[in-house]
Parts: structure tokens; sequence; C-alpha cells
């Protein structure tokens, strides 16, 4: 149990990026009850939109400066893409049964990985994203590295940029009144439109965030990056309670411990060898889920159970 | 080519009601034209590796074709996309083998495809060789570790060796060479990567060697933290890693983002130029691949040449040469065939292709092609790479001996 820390830490970094994605579901579905599965795709897109700022960029520029560009870059693609999206995809369909936006975002989402696999030079293979260079950072026993450090500083600087913007601006506010009540929000004067497009931007930034996280940590970014992630931060979602921007971060925080003590622990229990390593973690993670929503069915910081869906 | 003429070389094993007509005319016909089929991963991840194979094949018909390899018989491909996995490898075996044109198959690259392959090719007498499977059981039937070796289907050949000579291979340089007798283990759990990393710790553990943990991972993970946490917390000289490049890159590039200075090992499916592009850190990374190095083979430098002239954007990687191979060795069955049947193609020449596959010998681009009992190449020659310099570097050729 030696390395606990390190793998506290690998937990908590991996845990981040998956809030960070997850707020994009939490959001989406906090104001139109939608789930938004093209929302992984939304992360790709980011990605390969930072990763073309950076190749745009003479050779040789240094990271730090490259960095902001990529993050505006990426941050533009994602947000237009869902814009788009949010246009031309769902809102015809908002007053359409539940099933049609739900099958139209599956729909999107594969159409989105096809077009970068079709169009996007080089994109069959998975493509090289720069690297923040440098050793580990040691801080006791436990190594962070480098490119890690993007995700640590943005992550938290994003939530606190968000919980500000939700609860002291005017538009957020806006976005709490659509949340609770679309109806009597429009009767007030809230242009609904707006706010739900607003809720699609800002679940797409955050996107965008990650992908750049992602892509600095793994050293890549491929079409099909999103369908994973995905998952896990719609997972993430459900399991802080869908529809809590904390909750989003919460869960994912919490699912990235458990892949994380998962990989590392479990074989070591008595009798668990066989059923512990990276083979079982996300095995475990869904146990989790489950285990969490038998005994709140609303997540960790959901107020009510989801009456539609 | 004419439609007609196509058809007459073809029947399926179940036989045809047009037997005789389509006999007749190829007989008028002064050439026919068969197919090549060719399964490999030509989008998707893999697809560096693939698109060496699909290019490869395409290069050795040309030149069949060129110097009229065999009279009267004119060669084409049919390249198709599996994406590395095997369900679109099955509809494609199901595919080629409904094509009446088809007389053989070079492919696929995983030997987890394979496995959905060989029954289909093995029903229609539909000879397959593949240039990179390594999976053991493939040839030698599932119980060959208890040394019960069975072949499973006659129809299935190839020119890459085995698992059963690769991971021990790896394992004797590991131990004997590079003096690293402490080694974490890891596998994608895919048939390739769980077998390969299977027979390196057999023969690892029999010379004296410790293996200080073993994990498991996802192939389409690329987040290994918490695995490079225990890597490094058990005090291992070096990892081994039984799987492909996609996720080997990220892995190997983690560990040392990490911190831990210790060389990754693998098979020949992280040999791959992509690896080093997936992985800046790779410097020092070790990788076998089957049979020496094509470019010091002097049976190869024609092979070089002639793929750098023939324009391909993308480079021949591993399997280049094993899939000329493999595409030559068909080619010669073929020939073999058309000789036994008086210059001619026999009406239904796929059973005929098989056997006289079987029988094949030439000197091919990476050596002696021919094969063994249970359609295993004879080549058993084994090259250690590594990482120098942004390039795979020769460390070590060998012939493994058991």
């Amino acid at each position: 149990m030696h390395d606990l820390p390190q793998q506290l830490a690998n937990g908590l970094i991996l845990g981040a990026l998956y809030g960070l994605v997850a707020i994009g579901y939490t959001m989406v579905y906090g104001i139109v009850q939608l789930i938004n599965f093209a929302h992984g795709e939304i992360v790709m897109v980011g990605g390969f939109g930072a990763l073309t700022a950076y190749l745009a960029l003479p050779g040789g520029t240094t990271l730090w400066l490259a960095l902001p560009l990529m993050l505006i870059a990426g941050i533009l693609v994602s947000t237009l893409t869902a814009v788009a999206a949010e246009r031309f995809a769902y809102r015809p369909l908002r007053s359409a049964p539940r099933l049609a936006p739900l099958i139209t975002a599956i729909g999107l989402s594969i159409a989105l990985q096809q077009l970068v696999f079709a169009f996007y030079p080089d994109a069959k293979k998975a493509r090289v994203f720069p690297k923040i260079p440098g050793d580990p950072f040691e801080i006791g026993s436990v190594a962070i590295q480098r490119s890690d450090i993007f995700l640590i500083i943005a992550a938290p600087l994003c939530m606190l940029a968000l919980g500000w913007f939700v609860t002291r601006t005017r538009s957020g506010r806006a976005m709490q009144a659509t949340s609770q009540d679309p109806d009597t929000a429009k009767l007030m004067g809230i242009d609904t439109d707006r706010i739900i497009v607003m809720a699609f931007a800002i679940g797409a930034a955050f996107a965008a965030v990650a992908a750049v996280a992602y892509g600095l940590r793994s050293g890549q970014v491929d079409f099909r990056m999103g369908f994973l992630l995905g998952l896990k931060a719609f997972t993430a979602a459900v399991l802080g309670g869908i529809g809590n921007i904390y909750g989003a971060m919460l869960g994912g925080i919490t699912l990235g411990l458990a892949e994380a003590l998962a990989t590392g622990y479990i074989q070591h229990l008595p009798g668990m060898h066989l059923f512990g390593g990276g083979a079982w973690k996300d095995v475990w993670a869904f146990v989790l889920l489950i285990v969490v929503l038998l005994v709140r069915p609303q997540g960790l910081l959901g107020e009510r159970v989801a009456d539609r869906a | 080519m004419s439609i007609a003429v196509i058809g007459a070389l073809s029947l399926t094993a179940c036989g045809s009601r047009d037997d005789k007509k389509s006999g007749d005319s190829g007989q008028a016909g002064g050439s026919t034209t068969v197919t090549i089929g060719v399964d490999a991963p030509l989008t998707g991840d893999l697809s560096a590796l693939g698109l060496g194979i699909r290019n490869s094949v395409e290069l050795a018909v040309k030149q069949a074709n060129e110097k009229n390899e065999v009279p009267g018989v004119k060669f084409q491909i049919k390249g198709l996309d599996d994406t590395g996995k095997p369900a679109p490898g099955q509809q494609n075996a199901t595919q080629l083998v409904g094509d009446k044109d088809v007389i053989g198959v070079v492919g696929p690259l995983n030997s987890s495809v394979a496995q959905s392959m060989q029954q289909i090719f093995n029903d229609a007498n539909l000879v397959q060789i593949s240039p990179a499977n390594t999976g053991v059981a493939l040839s030698q039937g599932e119980k060959w570790a208890s040394g019960v070796k069975a072949r499973p289907f006659k129809s299935y050949f190839r020119t890459a060796t085995t698992d059963a000579v690769q991971g021990p291979f790896a394992a004797d340089y590991l131990i004997k060479d590079a003096k690293k007798t402490k080694v974490f283990l890891i596998d994608d759990q895919k048939t390739y990567g769980a077998g390969l990393a299977a027979t390196f710790k057999g023969q690892f553990v029999k010379n004296g060697g410790q293996i200080m943990g073993e994990e498991h991972v996802n192939p389409d993970d690329r987040d290994f933290a918490a695995v490079v946490t225990k890597v490094k917390s058990s005090g291992a000289e070096a990892v081994y890693y039984g799987g492909e490049y996609p996720a080997a890159g990220p892995l190997s590039l983690q560990l040392k983002d990490a911190g831990v200075n210790i060389p990754l090992m693998g098979g020949d499916g992280i040999q791959s130029g992509d690896f080093i592009k997936l992985n800046p850190k790779g410097q020092g990374d070790l990788a076998t691949a089957v049979g020496l190095p094509v470019e010091q083979l002097p049976t190869a430098a024609k092979f070089i040449a002639d793929y750098k002239a023939a324009g391909y954007k993308d480079a021949y990687e591993t399997y280049g040469g094993y899939s000329y191979d493999s595409a030559w060795a068909i080619i010669q069955g073929v020939k073999a065939v058309v000789a036994a049947n008086n210059g001619k193609l026999p009406d239904s020449p796929r059973a005929k292709v098989v056997e006289a596959v079987q029988k094949v010998s030439f000197e091919g681009v990476t050596g002696k092609v021919s094969f063994d009992e249970f359609g295993d190449t004879t080549n058993k020659q084994l090259t250690v790479y590594t990482v120098k310099d942004g390039k795979w570097a020769v460390e070590k050729s060998g012939t493994f001996s058991g």
C-alpha cells in the first residue's frame, strides 16, 4: 500500500478529466432533459481543433505560447460544433418525443466521428499531440507528470468560473430558472432558446479543455477517443447526480479514484486476486455506480429523481 | 477482363451448374484473371501495418503480371478492410469466399481476426496465408502448449513465425543479453497479446527470471497512470508488453513521464514507426520481429527498391516482405496447379491451390519460403530491435532453437 498516495493522485487527475467532460452532459440534461450522446465527439473535435492550431504554428514555437492558442482553437471548434448541433439537430426536435433527440444524438455522434475520420488529414491513425517536456514533479512519494499540470490548474479554475457564472450572473440565474421550470422561465421573459444554446456552448468549452488535457496526457488524439471518454463521463454525471454541476465533478473524481484503486489494490484483497488489475477497473467502476444508484437513485448530489429521460 | 472468363475459374466447394459452360470459355480465352484477396486493417489505428500489407501484395501481383509468371493467368487484388476487428474480418472472409474469382487470400494482421476467418476459408477450400499472425493455436490447435499439436485448418498458412518462438526469444534476450532478471508483465487480453505474454513468461521463469507483477489492460485504454504506479513500486527492471503499438506507445510514454526509466519490450506488434511517433521518449525500448531485418537481406534489396519505385505513400512496415512472400506463395501455388493441368487453370482450382501451396518452396524476400506440416513457415529467424534516435535499429538477430 506504500504507493497509495500516488494512486490517489492518479485517480484524482483522471477523475478531474472525467468531471470536465461530465459537466457537458449534466448542463444539457439539466436544461433540456436530453442525454447528449454526441458530447464525447464534441471532446474529440475539440482535440483536433487544438491539434490543428498547433500544426499551424511555426515549428519550434514554445508550448507555453502554443497552449493558449491551442486551447482557444479547441474551444472555438467544439463550441461551434455543439451550437450547430443544437441548432440543426436538436432544436427541430425539441417538442418531439424524448426518444427522437436521443437517437439523433447517437447518430450525430457517429457522423462526427466519421467526418473527422474521413476528412481530417491522416486521422485514420492516432495523431501525435504535443507534450510538455521535462521530468515529472516529485512531491514526496508522488510523481506528477508535467502534462498533468495543465489539468490540475485548469479543472478547478473551470469549476470556480462555472460556479460563479451560474450563481452570480444574470445569464446564470436565468439558466437556473430555465432548468427548474422552462415554461415559467419563458413567461418571466427569459429567452430560453438562448439559455439552451449557452448550456451547449459551456459544455463544449469544458469539453475542449478536457480534450487538450487528454491530448497532453496521452500524447495523442484519435477519432475514437470521444467514445470511451464520453461513456465514462456520462457515468460520472449519473453517479454525481445528473443535472448538478458540482455532482458531475464529484462523480468524475469518484469514478477516477475507483478506477485507480481497483487497478492498484483489489487483487491484494484476500480471495480477490483474479478480479483486480487494469482489466477489471471498468467492472469495479460500474459496480460502484450500481451500488450508489441503489442507495441514492438520484446520484450523489442529485436533488430529484429524473422523471423524464 | 471478361466476366465469362472469370466465371470459369472459380467454383466454390459446393459446385455449380456453370461447370461446363465456364470451363469452355476458360479454354477459349487467351488469358484468365484471378483475384488474390487481401484482408488487413486499412483504416483505424493499426492501418500503418495494414496498408503496408496491402501495398506489398499489390506489388507482388503487379510483378507477376509483368513477368508473366503464370502463363495465361493474370492476377489482381481485392483489398478489404477489417479495421483490426474480428467481426468485419469475418464478413470480409464471407465476401471473398463468395467472389468466384478469388483464388487465395493474404491476411489478416491480427490473430484474433484470423480466428474468425479460418473456418470460412477452410470450408471453401480457399487458401489463406497470413503475413503477420503469430498466435500459436491458429496452426497447431488449442492444446499446443501441452504438446498435443494438431492442425485445425488445412487451408491456413503463415509466413510469420509464432509466439511459441517469439516470446521465448524475447525472454532469452532480456535475461542473457540485456541482463534484466526482474520483469513486469502486461498484456492487452487479445489473442495475440495474451499469447505472447504467456510464452514469454514460461521461458523467462524457466531461465531463472522473476515476474514482479502482472497486469492486463484494455486495448482501447490510453490512460495507464494506475498501472504505471504499480510497475514503479514493483521494482521491475523492464516491462514486457504483449500487445500492439496504439496502446504500447502511450504506455511506454507514461512510464517514462512518471520517471520510471526502464525499457518496455514487446513483440512485432509494437515494432512500427508509429510506436516511436506516439512515444517520443521511447529511446531504449525493445521489440522482437519475425525474420531478419528486411533491409539487411540481400534478397530484399530488390523488394525495397521496387516498393520505392512503385511510389506508395505508406511504408511497407514490419510485414511488407512477408506479405509479398505470402502473395508470391499463392502465385507459385497457382503456377503449379496450372502446370499440372496442361497449362490452363482447372475448373475448380481452389482446393488444388491449397495442396500446391503446401508444397511451395522458393527464395523470397525474407529468405526461403516453405511451410511445415502445420502450415507454419519453416523460417524461424527473429530479430531484436531497439529504438535509437527515433528509429528502430537492429540489436540482435538469431534463430530460436528451443
